[in-house]
């Protein structure tokens, strides 16, 4: 049985979600609240997966379910051809705020993978160092998450999952809560570093701009239970301007094509 | 002098309050003489004693003030560390561990609400009324906090943090070393603190009804011999030496817990 689920996979995958459904049980006792239904895609090595949609239902249930936090009630989920059975560090994650540890500093912080997993401490240090550059926080090291604003802590929050050298990135509305200019800042400081060193994404938002700005490829997801809409390739090359005519005729096309009951 | 007003501005204050009621209470009793001085002695009268009772006086009760110290002190410490030594690791395992909470909580939350001074026919039944049985009392008054505490700070764990742990690797002897109990920290610090303030409280209480030194036992003699001054000392002195204690743990506190402010 396992082995035919292994086989299940194509190898060029580095995730597949194979007709994923989630429902958990109302409260009221009766019947099913049934958030995800046949999430079926897949995302390919250092590709930006952008899942779009309005909407509050379902999202972070998935991210969950593709982390292995969660278990899917119908379908599975496959890494490189197996089956996701719960959490792993090549699945790192990105969240929405406050998952930095307080009491820890910033290199502690960005540290804390590798040192679960008992790295050498020299390794170690080499890998803070390394992807605090690579975020722009070198000279941070010794702060701690209050002492700084919240753009840089999702920084510290990328450098983190960057830091335990993850197959594959889930980043849940990571700027969500910012500012809108701190936003578009943190848009090109992911994708500055994306380019520099890339990895598998999937980025989760509710923003279009957003998604258009960083995807390779955005999937459009209707709201509760939450389903695959539409997918599009998006082929304009990096970095990409807001007001540029094919940024804003893809705008249109897919904000017309949007859900917007909630 | 306008500088060390302002420096000192809020703690002047405070010095004024305390001179204002000293001064009321010198008048009311050595130059008025509106109270009788077996019903309240003045200020003048008590330094003096207390000086006394420092300085090596053993009347009324057999003892200096120091050796009632140190024999309150031997009590409250052994007691409270053995409270704490119990109690702090009971409620991070019963907050932890969903069967061991099953097991073990139904039977603390019996005890818990039991006020400890109610063990005290108990614990002299059982021990006798020597260093044993204040012990046990002590035992119980810090435990509970000490217990209490820990649990709850365990329990406020964030489930994001929890997730993260997981995500990044992390045993879960590790999310319970490294991500819940430095949540809990500083509410397990609160626990010790308060621990320690019912402990010194029960001890005087203990002290009141089974003992032969100190401090509670110093003010139960100075009662019955009628000698209010001597009572007003050892309360000053227990008042005193408990805030001693919880500065101390306030600044271990300070040291030990890491800038643990939650942000947003």
């Amino acid at each position: 049985m396992e082995r035919a689920e292994g086989n299940v996979g194509s190898p060029a995958a580095v995730l597949e979600c194979r007709n994923v459904g989630r429902s958990f049980d109302s409260y009221d006792g009766g019947g099913k609240n049934e958030v995800l239904r046949g999430m079926d895609f897949e995302v390919h090595e250092n590709e930006f997966l952008v899942l779009f949609g309005a909407g509050q239902c379902g999202k972070t249930t998935l991210l969950n379910i593709l982390a292995g936090l969660d278990m899917p009630t119908e379908g599975q989920v496959l890494t490189r051809g197996k089956k996701v059975t719960g959490p792993a560090p090549e699945r790192g994650m990105v969240y929405q705020k406050t998952s930095l540890f307080p009491w820890m500093t910033v290199e502690d912080n960005v540290g804390f993978g590798p040192k679960v997993q008992h790295m050498p401490e020299n390794e170690r240090q080499a890998r803070i160092k390394k992807y605090l550059e690579l975020v722009g926080l070198t000279g941070f090291e010794k702060n701690y998450p209050s002492q700084l604003s919240g753009g840089m802590r999702q920084r510290v929050g990328i450098a983190r999952a960057y830091a335990n050298q993850p197959d594959i990135m889930l980043m849940d509305e990571p700027f969500g809560h910012l500012d809108a200019q701190t936003r578009y800042m943190m848009e090109e400081e992911l994708q500055r570093i994306w380019q520099k060193e890339k990895r598998t994404v999937i980025f989760v938002t509710n923003n279009i701009e957003e998604a258009l700005f960083l995807a390779d490829r955005i999937i459009l997801l209707t709201n509760c239970p939450t389903h695959i809409k539409e997918e599009y390739i998006i082929n304009m090359p990096h970095p990409r301007d807001y007001v540029d005519p094919e940024f804003l005729r893809l705008r249109q096309l897919i904000t017309d094509n949007m859900d917007l009951t909630l | 002098m306008k500088s060390f007003l302002e420096k000192y501005k809020y703690k002047l204050i405070s010095a004024c309050s305390f001179l204002f009621v000293l001064l009321v209470w010198q008048l009311v009793t050595d130059v008025f003489h509106l109270v009788s001085p077996v019903m309240l002695p003045s200020p003048t009268k008590i330094l003096g004693t207390f000086w006394y009772k420092l300085t090596g006086g053993t009347v009324p009760d057999g003892s200096t003030l120091l050796e009632n110290i140190w024999s309150s002190l031997k009590i409250a410490l052994g007691g409270y560390c053995v409270g704490v030594l119990i109690g702090v690791p009971l409620g991070v395992g019963m907050a932890w561990s969903r069967k061991f909470e099953l097991f073990a909580k139904p039977l603390f939350d019996i005890i818990r609400p039991v006020p400890a001074l109610a063990w005290i026919p108990l614990m002299i039944l059982w021990l006798g009324i020597g260093y044993g049985s204040k012990v046990g009392i002590i035992f119980f008054a810090a435990f509970i906090s000490a217990t209490v505490n820990s649990y709850t700070g365990i329990r406020r764990t964030s489930q994001v943090h929890l997730w993260v742990g997981k995500t990044f690797g992390a045993t879960n002897r590790q999310l319970l070393f490294k991500v819940a109990i430095p949540t809990a920290l500083p509410m397990i610090f609160t626990g010790l603190r308060l621990a320690l303030g019912s402990a010194w409280v029960a001890l005087v209480a203990a002290e009141m009804l089974a003992a032969t030194s100190g401090l509670g036992y110093m003010i139960q003699m100075a009662r019955m011999l009628g000698r209010p001054d001597v009572i007003i000392v050892g309360m000053l002195t227990i008042g005193f030496v408990g805030l001693m204690l919880n500065t101390g743990l306030e600044k271990l506190q300070k040291k030990y817990v890491r800038r643990g402010k939650q942000h947003d």
